[in-house]
């Protein structure tokens, strides 16, 4: 059964509809790229699955359960629970600057424990938990040494590094990118994608939405090329990227890989 | 009279100063963050009626509001609502809190989407978002244009006086009936010194938060 299925999602804004209907579904361990144009819908659809944006019509499933279903009404408590399902890293890092880079990994599950009555040994011990949780994910991400830094101190490619263990530390079952490289520097994509492409080595179930073609390509389990609100072209990364039958998938990849 | 008695009567002085001026800031630097979430509701009527009171109160001198409140209730209801220093207190209050609510709103409409959106997505929950995530950055933005509130504060206590408040200005004037005019002036020392010292407090707290970029 797939982890993830995504049926006939639609978003308006205003008038103007981002997505006509996008349905796919996604394997445990599983890697999605998603690719396409600017305002093709791509980040609105990742918004709808972490509860950013509220779909107007489709319903999503993780591991069979509905997570989501535009008919029905979900309270805040209801979509907090839910939306902890995925995980959401953004273009634009949102590390929160006041506190160090251990502090932006604990912070969430900590305040998560405030909900729970719980006796001050156990939560002594879950707080113990979390923080070798951290600690473990700051290294998984190469960044054990930096660990009282704040954000402002580091790299933009350490802060998404940073952004990523954040999202981990939460242990969502999908863990989605948002165009994770788009404010980097060229030369700080790699990191980034590097530790990406790891994570794939460990059984996380990924979506990407990239620019970063060549990473699409190579890391991908699943590529969809997203234009104008619908799903245009979907298949593995060589079916997609070798054999595009689609005219506007061909226009977009010509114009993607082109060098200069 | 010498200096020493003036000194004296002067620190009484001081004292309803410095009375008012802590009393206004505890009360209407919270009661500022409840009407600047009122300004920035949803609720489309509360908006607008809180938009409304701040234009008032902001639009009206504060000597006229003190005096307003400590007659006005009178006048209606036959007996007067507030001693003379809770009148006092209760229009400055209003007062600061109404530009206070200004620079909050301005403060937490500068925090990027993002930092709510990192916060929901980890499954925060709104206080906790506001509260854990937003406030000290909203703090370290708002920290400059507090100071010049806060220092203003200072100096409109004076405006107590017109209903019979005996702070500083009031208690250098009562020597101008025996003559004296160099007491007015010596006010300005208190004055300056009251206000240095929280230019120093601003200063430390500014390098306080200097440790972060936001």
């Amino acid at each position: 059964m797939a982890l993830l299925e995504v049926k006939d999602i639609k978003k308006n804004f205003g008038k103007t509809e981002v997505l006509k209907g996008v349905s796919f579904s996604l394997d445990k361990g599983e890697v999605l790229a998603i690719i396409g144009s600017s305002g093709s819908g791509k980040t609105t659809l990742l918004r709808c699955l972490n509860f950013l944006e509220t779909a107007d019509c489709g319903e999503i499933l993780v591991d069979g359960d509905t997570v989501f279903n535009a008919g029905a009404e979900y309270n805040e408590h209801d979509v907090r629970e839910k939306r902890l399902k995925f995980g959401l890293v953004f273009q634009s890092f949102n590390l929160f600057p006041q506190y160090n880079v251990m502090q932006n990994l604990t912070l969430a599950p900590s305040l998560a424990l405030k909900k729970q009555k719980l006796s001050a040994a156990e939560k002594k011990e879950k707080l113990e938990a979390i923080d070798k949780k951290a600690s473990e994910l700051l290294e998984r991400v190469g960044l054990s040494d930096r660990s009282t830094a704040y954000p402002c101190q580091l790299s933009g490619g350490q802060q998404q590094r940073v952004a990523i263990a954040r999202a981990l530390v939460m242990q969502p079952d999908i863990l989605c990118f948002d165009e994770p490289t788009s404010a980097l520097d060229p030369e700080l994509t790699g990191e980034v994608l590097r530790v990406i492409k790891g994570l794939k080595g460990e059984e996380r179930t990924m979506i990407v939405v990239t620019h970063e073609m060549e990473f699409a390509k190579n890391v991908a389990d699943k590529v969809i090329f997203m234009a104008d609100g619908v799903i245009e072209e979907m298949g593995t990364p060589d079916e997609v990227f070798g054999a595009p039958k689609s005219e506007k998938t061909k226009a977009f990849l010509s114009n993607s890989l082109e060098t200069f | 009279m010498g200096f020493w008695e003036v000194t004296l009567s002067l620190l009484n002085g001081l004292e309803q100063t410095c009375l008012i001026f802590a009393l206004t800031l505890v009360l209407a630097l919270p009661l500022g963050l409840v009407i600047s979430f009122g300004s920035m509701s949803r609720f489309k009527p509360l908006a607008y009626i809180t938009k409304i009171f701040v234009w008032i109160i902001r639009g009206v001198p504060l000597m006229l509001q003190i005096i307003i409140v400590f007659y006005v209730p009178g006048f209606v209801l036959g007996t007067p609502l507030f001693s003379r220093f809770g009148s006092v207190i209760a229009a400055f209050v209003i007062n600061y809190a109404c530009y206070f609510s200004e620079i909050y709103r301005g403060g937490i409409e500068s925090i990027s989407k993002g930092q709510y959106e990192a916060g929901q997505v980890l499954g925060m929950t709104k206080s906790q978002i506001f509260f854990k995530v937003v406030l000290m950055q909203v703090v370290k933005r708002i920290l400059a244009p507090m100071s010049n509130e806060v220092i203003t504060l200072v100096k409109d206590t004076a405006l107590a006086r017109v209903i019979m408040i005996v702070e500083i200005i009031q208690a250098a004037q009562n020597f101008a009936a025996y003559g004296l005019m160099w007491p007015l002036f010596y006010t300005a020392v208190f004055y300056l010194v009251f206000v240095g010292l929280l230019s120093l407090l601003f200063g430390y707290l500014e390098k306080k938060l200097d440790y972060y970029k936001a």
